[in-house]
């Protein structure tokens, strides 16, 4: 049983216990979401309802990406971060809801960003030159993976393929190695695990990190933003949980 | 047809600190004011209010609080034989807009320059001959000295209630504090900030090296403090936002913070955001500037007729008005002659990350822009160039402006960059890793320089800047030398593991990547008018009504962030201003 299988207000008030109880030295040196771990391993029962902000993708329909992109997005989510013992996987967090949701923002719509022409071949140093904003390079991307995948898988999509044929692929991706029709699949594969990571860990309100749960995996006490009475603190791990913009608590 | 305003005594244009620091100087003297900020207008409330301002997809993804580069910004190259292309999206450097600029954005680190930095070049000369200077290398004296600016940096320091502790108090040595520096008239305004983890194990390393290490200066208040203006600052309560953010707690010096509260309240400044300032006027001698022509906030052409005209913009902007404005000659480094785009120079910025076991509690998520803990024996004249081969000095410095998520997890070297082990990385290493920035000065060369670019304009069909700059030989193996030493020291302290990134030979300039928004030089101050477009006053010795006060008149960087020593300048600039110049408008040093 992993944490994110707990409530969050059992998961609160066991990590109180837990504190309360002192188990220390061993669980106040080490993070709150590991303490709940070992506090299992000591044989605390864990109560048995399901992780109360699991993303269910058929309830969110997508108003950005098309329904191929939806498949493609959402494989390619899980195998960056997948769910294991670790934490929350992108697609349980909610970051395909969120890459949807980002990508009709003036942000990727290439707002803020000098995008005149002429658009000149440069050094990787020189950073992205081409001229299309982030989503397009999201959406010809994803267009040019099944393209590619479809014609060296008979006709099989991304997200039809295995996961470790999935794995292959966004790898060679990352190195630059696939070659794309139209784009390069680096600059792709760049842009896209970085959306995937903003979403994974930035405020829920977005769409993504539900339940605060990837804040939770890391121990980051979120939008608490006051830390003065723990500046010159060392024998012991920060004690609480997040909070997030709206002021919820994780 | 442009709309012509009344007539004012001085138009401003930037509302960062600078602006505000020349406002409030010129408005104590009596002189009707107009200032013109092409970004929005910003204050504490509402616009830096808790919870809303410390959004990290806002801050550090969209970046609210910094420029945006669809109107305005730079094109980029290595050398005078590449063609240059456009800085599309913010990496390298930050440039603020809006009411308090890049004071709104910065973290709070405040050095004032070591009496050294100020006579760079003849000091360097002294120490180490002529020929130890290489022929390309344009690095020049201020033309001021640290004595002359004592005073200056001082009341910025007031202004901003910097915290710190004196290492030199009227050349008495103090304890604790940087023996190295300069010497003070007296401590700073407030005790230095609580110390991280990161900063109590620099103390300790640094003892292991023999260095003398000291509290970073930083304009992050240690406690409630009302400055010489009246304004109130509460202490900082390490929320942890501080580089891309508005200050929620009215903690870090800005601006908005410091010296806006009383300009808002007079009669005699006016404050025109969102007017975008196209050129400065000349008149037909294009000796003297009549005024400046701005887009208002409906996109009019409005002409503000001024008697003095202030540039007040961030470094780069600076340069770019007085090149597409005329003033002064563009320079050109064929025949190594003019002075506008000069002596472009930027900072030498390096990363040393440690990692450590789950029973060290670093907990980066907690910050106070620029505190931490330092050291100046790398700096100044305490280090042996003539050995080492490269000009210029630098430090290393443990610093934690507070991290969140969004802004990236430093992992350990090999760790996959995404699939379960990198989420295992992020999980073991979020609040058990802190870093040292290593940070260097930069010398300026004939062959690092700003002009206008021939094939990109800006959103108002004005040509966009264009930075010519790559790294030199001195400056890699200064960047190999600093990261070594600071290599050195982060191994006394037994981390799990260690990451180094220092320059390799024959690196290029990365735009991509962030390393400082320490811009410099471009329209440097000089004593001599064939290599400085600045006199000592920061006064155009082309046009003599105009003034351009920032970075932009650095001859070089030295070590330091640079805000201490732009507000001392702004500072110095407006006391001539007042002094000298509004006695007997003219040029106030003879070419």
């Amino acid at each position: 049983m992993s944490d994110k299988d707990l409530p969050s207000d059992a998961l609160h008030s066991r990590r109180r216990i837990l504190l309360g109880l002192s188990l220390a030295p061993i669980a106040a040196a080490i993070p709150a979401m590991h303490a709940v771990q070992a506090a299992e391993k000591a044989g605390v029962p864990a109560a048995g309802k399901p992780f109360a902000g699991a993303w269910d993708p058929k309830a969110y329909t997508p108003t950005f990406f098309k329904d191929t992109e939806w498949a493609f997005v959402q494989a390619a989510c899980d195998r960056l971060i997948p769910s294991d013992d670790t934490g929350p996987g992108a697609v349980e967090s909610g970051v395909p809801e969120f890459l949807d949701r980002h990508m009709q923002t003036p942000y990727a719509a290439g707002d803020i960003w000098y995008m005149q022409g002429p658009f000149l071949e440069a050094p990787a140093e020189f950073g992205y030159q081409g001229k299309l904003a982030l989503r397009d390079i999201l959406r010809v991307g994803i267009s040019a993976m099944d393209a590619h995948c479809k014609k060296a898988f008979n006709g099989k999509a991304f997200a039809q393929l295995e996961a470790a044929q999935q794995e292959d692929l966004l790898t060679q991706a990352e190195g630059g190695k696939l070659k794309l029709e139209g784009i390069s699949s680096k600059l792709f594969f760049t842009n896209f695990l970085t959306e995937v990571k903003n979403g994974y860990f930035a405020d829920p309100k977005y769409g993504g990190n539900r339940d605060m749960g990837a804040w939770k995996m890391i121990g980051y006490p979120g939008m608490r933003a006051d830390y003065m009475d723990w500046i010159t603190v060392r024998d012991k791990a920060y004690p609480l949980g997040p909070v997030d913009l709206s002021g919820k608590r994780g | 047809m442009a709309n012509v305003k009344p007539k004012v005594d001085a138009v401003i244009v930037g509302m960062g600190w600078t602006g505000a620091i020349l406002a409030k100087e010129l408005t104590d003297a009596g002189l009707n004011v107009v200032a013109l900020e092409r970004g929005a207008d910003r204050d504490t409330q509402p616009d830096f209010a808790y919870p809303k301002a410390i959004d990290e997809l806002e801050g550090s993804v969209h970046r609210r609080f910094l420029q945006g580069l669809n109107q305005e910004t730079v094109t980029i190259r290595h050398t005078s034989a590449d063609t240059a292309v456009p800085y599309r999206q913010i990496g390298s450097f930050k440039p603020g807009t809006g009411v308090g600029g890049a004071g709104t954005h910065w973290s709070g680190c405040h050095f004032r320059p070591l009496p050294e930095d100020m006579n760079f070049r003849s000091n360097v000369e002294q120490r180490f001959g002529k020929k130890f200077i290489a022929d390309d290398m344009t690095i020049e004296d201020f033309p001021i000295s640290y004595d002359d600016l004592e005073p200056h940096l001082d009341m910025f320091e007031r202004v901003c209630g910097t915290a710190g502790r004196a290492g030199k108090i009227n050349g008495v040595i103090q304890p604790g504090g940087n023996p190295f520096e300069g010497s003070r008239t007296r401590d700073y305004p407030l005790g230095p900030n609580p110390e991280y983890l990161g900063a109590e194990m620099f103390h300790k390393g640094a003892k292991e090296m023999g260095w003398h290490s000291y509290p970073i200066p930083t304009s992050n208040a240690s406690g409630p403090y009302t400055n010489p203006y009246g304004c109130q600052m509460g202490p900082c309560n390490a929320c942890g936002f501080c580089s891309d953010y508005g200050c929620i707690n009215y903690s870090k010096a800005s601006p908005n913070a410091c010296i806006l509260p009383v300009l808002r309240q007079r009669g005699n400044f006016e404050l025109r955001a969102n007017s975008q300032v196209l050129k400065v006027n000349l008149d037909s001698t294009k000796k003297k500037a009549t005024g400046v022509t701005y887009l208002d906030a409906q996109g009019r052409e409005v002409e503000q007729p001024a008697d003095l005209v202030l540039l007040c913009a961030f470094q780069l902007y600076n340069v770019h008005l007085m090149l597409v404005s005329g003033i002064g000659t563009p320079y050109d480094p064929v025949s190594n002659t003019g002075t506008i785009g000069r002596n472009y120079s930027y900072q030498n910025l390096n990363r040393v990350v440690l990692f450590y076991d789950k029973d060290v509690q670093a907990n980066q998520f907690i910050g106070i822009g620029g505190a931490g803990a330092t050291m100046d024996d790398l700096n100044g004249n305490q280090l042996d160039n003539g050995k080492l081969g490269f000009v210029g000095g630098g430090l290393v410095w443990a610093r934690q402006p507070g991290a969140g998520p969004v802004r990236g997890i430093n992992v350990p070297a090999g760790t996959p960059n995404w699939g379960s082990k990198w989420k295992q990385a992020v999980a073991d290493n979020f609040r058990h890793s802190f870093y040292f920035e290593v940070q260097g000065a930069c010398m300026s060369y004939r062959q690092n320089y700003l002009s206008l670019d021939p094939t990109y304009k800006d959103a108002f069909g004005r040509p966009l800047l264009r930075m010519t700059f790559d790294w030199q030989q001195n400056e890699i193996k200064a960047s190999q030398f600093f990261v070594d030493q600071a290599l050195k020291m982060g191994r006394t302290l037994n981390p799990l593991s260690i990451l180094g990134d220092a320059k390799k030979d024959g690196e290029h300039y990365n735009i991509t990547k962030y390393q400082s928004t320490h811009t410099c030089g471009g329209a440097t101050m000089g004593s001599n008018p064939a290599t400085s477009a600045l006199n000592r006053y920061l006064q155009s010795w082309d046009v003599s009504n105009v003034f351009a006060i920032g970075a932009n008149a650095f001859p070089q960087n030295n070590g330091y962030n640079p805000t201490g020593l732009v507000g001392g300048l702004a500072y110095w600039a407006a006391t001539a201003i007042r002094e000298k110049y509004l006695k007997n408008p003219g040029p106030m040093v003879q070419a």
